[in-house]
């Protein structure tokens, strides 16, 4: 993380679920209920307005300029206009993810390919 | 003991006259040839008793739903773990028939149980491929391999008969393996094929089978 580009909680940050039902998903905190909890809603990516524990989010380095507890009108028009779905799917952080799901699909065959495509590349 | 008179010659006697020694026995009784059983019988007819069970030739033996003929198998037991094979079919014994192919590895045509396969999701098209009739269970049975015999002299320089590959195997092995090559060569990743039948199977360090895809 870059000096200067702190990711903090705050409202319009961007927040990746790392558990729960709405697991791998994006959302946006709308508003923060006390030091554990959040509002987060994610009308882009089929997230509810729901509390959801900070625990269970981790922080993007995307934030939206939206007022606390806004609708999800102008959550969305942000989200849109700011391309959020877009920036994170060109994030090395969304691509890792990709990449893992990927390998965990791999066949038996598949991973022999991969090997000898990495002893092609090494040589 | 002669047979009583008066009976058909064709007819066995039944019954034979002995002579009996003793001043109050009669002197003579009339004897069975054949004893009759002990045993008498409480039903006129007897009926086999109900049995459920069922003889291992008859049982049903199935095939997991992921193997077909064609599919790459990796070896988990015996004496060729580890390597990959292609299967063939499934015998009346429920065992699985299986060819390296030899030339690749060195996998002969033979048989090994389902639970000791990991089938993976690749297949090769083996629809074409004739397999000869005698490869049954039969064929593969293990021979009894003859013992010397004892004689004077040499204890010790008797040889054990050493089993050999028979020449109908060599031909049959033959005869699969090139119908085999050809499917695989008729594979667009033919390439790739080749080396992955050939290479062993194996887990790296953070590699969990019960995670993987196959």
């Amino acid at each position: 993380m870059v000096l200067g580009q702190e990711r903090y909680v705050e409202i319009g940050r961007v927040a990746y679920i790392a558990y729960g039902e709405d697991k791998g998903k994006l959302c946006v905190i709308v508003d923060v209920i006390d030091q554990n909890r959040v509002l987060v809603e994610g009308p882009c990516t089929n997230v509810a307005r729901k509390q959801i524990n900070l625990k269970a989010i981790q922080l993007t380095q995307f934030r939206l300029q939206i007022p606390a507890s806004c609708r999800q009108k102008i959550v969305r028009k942000n989200w849109e206009a700011e391309k959020i779905t877009e920036k994170w799917n060109n994030s090395t952080w969304a691509k890792k993810i990709a990449a893992r799901e990927k390998r965990a699909t791999l066949t038996d065959f598949d991973r022999f390919k991969l090997m000898k495509a990495k002893q092609a590349v090494s040589i | 003991m002669a047979p009583k008179a008066g009976v058909k010659p064709k007819a066995p006697a039944r019954m034979v006259t002995k002579d009996i020694g003793g001043d109050k026995n009669g002197g003579k009784r009339t004897v069975r040839v054949k004893r009759l059983p002990r045993y008498y019988p409480t039903e006129d007819r007897p009926r086999k008793l109900v049995n459920r069970r069922k003889c291992f030739s008859e049982h049903k033996h199935k095939l997991r739903t992921s193997i077909t003929p064609g599919t790459v198998l990796i070896l988990v037991a015996g004496r060729h773990k580890g390597k990959r094979v292609v299967f063939l079919k499934q015998l009346k014994s429920g065992l699985l028939l299986v060819t390296g192919p030899f030339h690749l590895n060195a996998c002969p045509l033979r048989r090994i149980n389902q639970i000791y396969c990991i089938a993976t999701k690749t297949k090769i098209d083996i629809s074409g491929v004739k397999l000869p009739d005698r490869l049954n269970d039969e064929y593969f049975r293990r021979k009894q391999l003859k013992k010397p015999k004892h004689t004077e002299g040499e204890i010790f320089d008797t040889k054990k008969e050493e089993y050999s590959v028979s020449d109908e195997r060599k031909e049959d092995q033959k005869n699969v393996d090139t119908q085999i090559l050809d499917a695989i060569k008729k594979n667009p990743e033919k390439k790739y094929l080749f080396g992955y039948l050939g290479a062993m199977f194996s887990l790296g360090s953070k590699q969990f089978p019960h995670k993987m895809v196959f």
